[in-house]
């Protein structure tokens, strides 16, 4: 394709990258005819949309945060965690049941697992919330797969050379919760206490723990 | 058919999108026509192809965690100990040879 792009505009470029961060106006259009042909018909109130976004914005990383510090201190609840992180976010009042299947990956001195969702923005809402905005823009999307390092670097995260990067897209049914290494020199301390130290960007991989601080 | 962990698989070389009919594909470009090695199998899921129009015939079919060494998904780019993973339909995999 020519670098010159001033000759004339492509308004339909197939090739032109997907995912601008800003809804475009036709999708917007397009929300607000379904959402008012559902209320039309009668399959949904718009009360039943707003407890749903309310619902949703309830959601915050606290509550991954408060499972990740469990799994810290209870080898039983990591395990179960491991084995199936619904029924464990569940154990923990977190309620998951629209929940696609969740998945937990742990991260170790091995081995650093990172979250994206190339296709589009598959994230575990259920235990972190809505996503950051820059986990769904094109650029995190693409980047991520293509120098995971380089970006790993640029969110201040540099891992020795020995630690395998494992880059996971969500491509179908499962959405990832990672489950950060937990920080030298926090022996001994409450759950509540470690849970502060649990940050969103870390249960996505973009970032470790947070390091207590003396 | 099925696959069991550490089957090296090659993703099918296809282009759904390129013949001009309306379709959903899960199945990230840049693993197309790759061969990695078979993680896991998740579990058995609706065929998204057909949930995304809306088809209530959706075949359930298996889905696994391919793991791909990432130098082999962008060859020229420095990749050393990184790799990368996708969830993958059955019917995306063949086995390498």
């Amino acid at each position: 394709m020519s670098g010159d792009h001033h000759d004339h505009l492509h308004t339909h470029d197939d090739h032109a990258p997907v995912g601008a961060t800003e809804p475009r106006p036709e999708y917007a259009r397009l929300e607000r005819a379904v959402r008012e042909l559902l209320i039309a018909k009668g399959v949904l109130t718009a009360e039943d949309i707003r407890k749903q976004i309310e619902l949703m914005d309830s959601r915050t990383p606290a509550m991954g945060a408060k499972i990740v510090a469990r799994a810290w201190v209870d080898p039983a609840f990591k395990a179960r965690l491991m084995a199936n992180a619904k029924a464990a976010a569940d154990e923990m009042g977190v309620d998951t049941s629209n929940s696609a299947t969740v998945v937990a990956l742990e991260n170790t001195p091995e081995r650093h697992h990172v979250v994206v969702c190339t296709l589009c923005s598959c994230y575990p809402k259920a235990i972190l919330g809505v996503p950051p905005a820059w986990y769904k823009s094109s650029a995190y999307r693409a980047r991520t797969v293509k120098e995971p390092r380089k970006v790993l670097a640029e969110f201040g995260t540099s891992l020795p050379e020995g630690t395998e990067i494992r880059v996971v897209d969500s491509t179908a049914d499962m959405r990832y919760l990672v489950v950060p290494m937990r920080p030298a020199g926090t022996e001994g301390w409450s759950e509540d206490r470690l849970a502060a130290l649990v940050g969103r960007d870390s249960m996505i991989g973009t970032a470790l723990a947070d390091t207590p601080k003396n | 058919m099925s696959f069991a962990p550490g089957t090296r698989v090659t993703v099918r070389n296809d282009w759904p999108e390129a013949k001009g009919v309306k379709v959903h594909i899960r199945t990230p470009h840049f693993v197309r026509g790759k061969t990695g090695r078979i993680e896991t199998l998740i579990g058995e899921f609706g065929d998204p192809e057909f949930l995304a129009i809306g088809r209530k015939d959706a075949p359930k079919r298996a889905l696994y965690m391919v793991v791909f060494d990432r130098a082999d998904l962008f060859p020229g780019t420095n990749a050393h100990n990184e790799t990368m993973t996708a969830d993958l339909y059955e019917n995306w995999l063949e086995a390498a040879p």
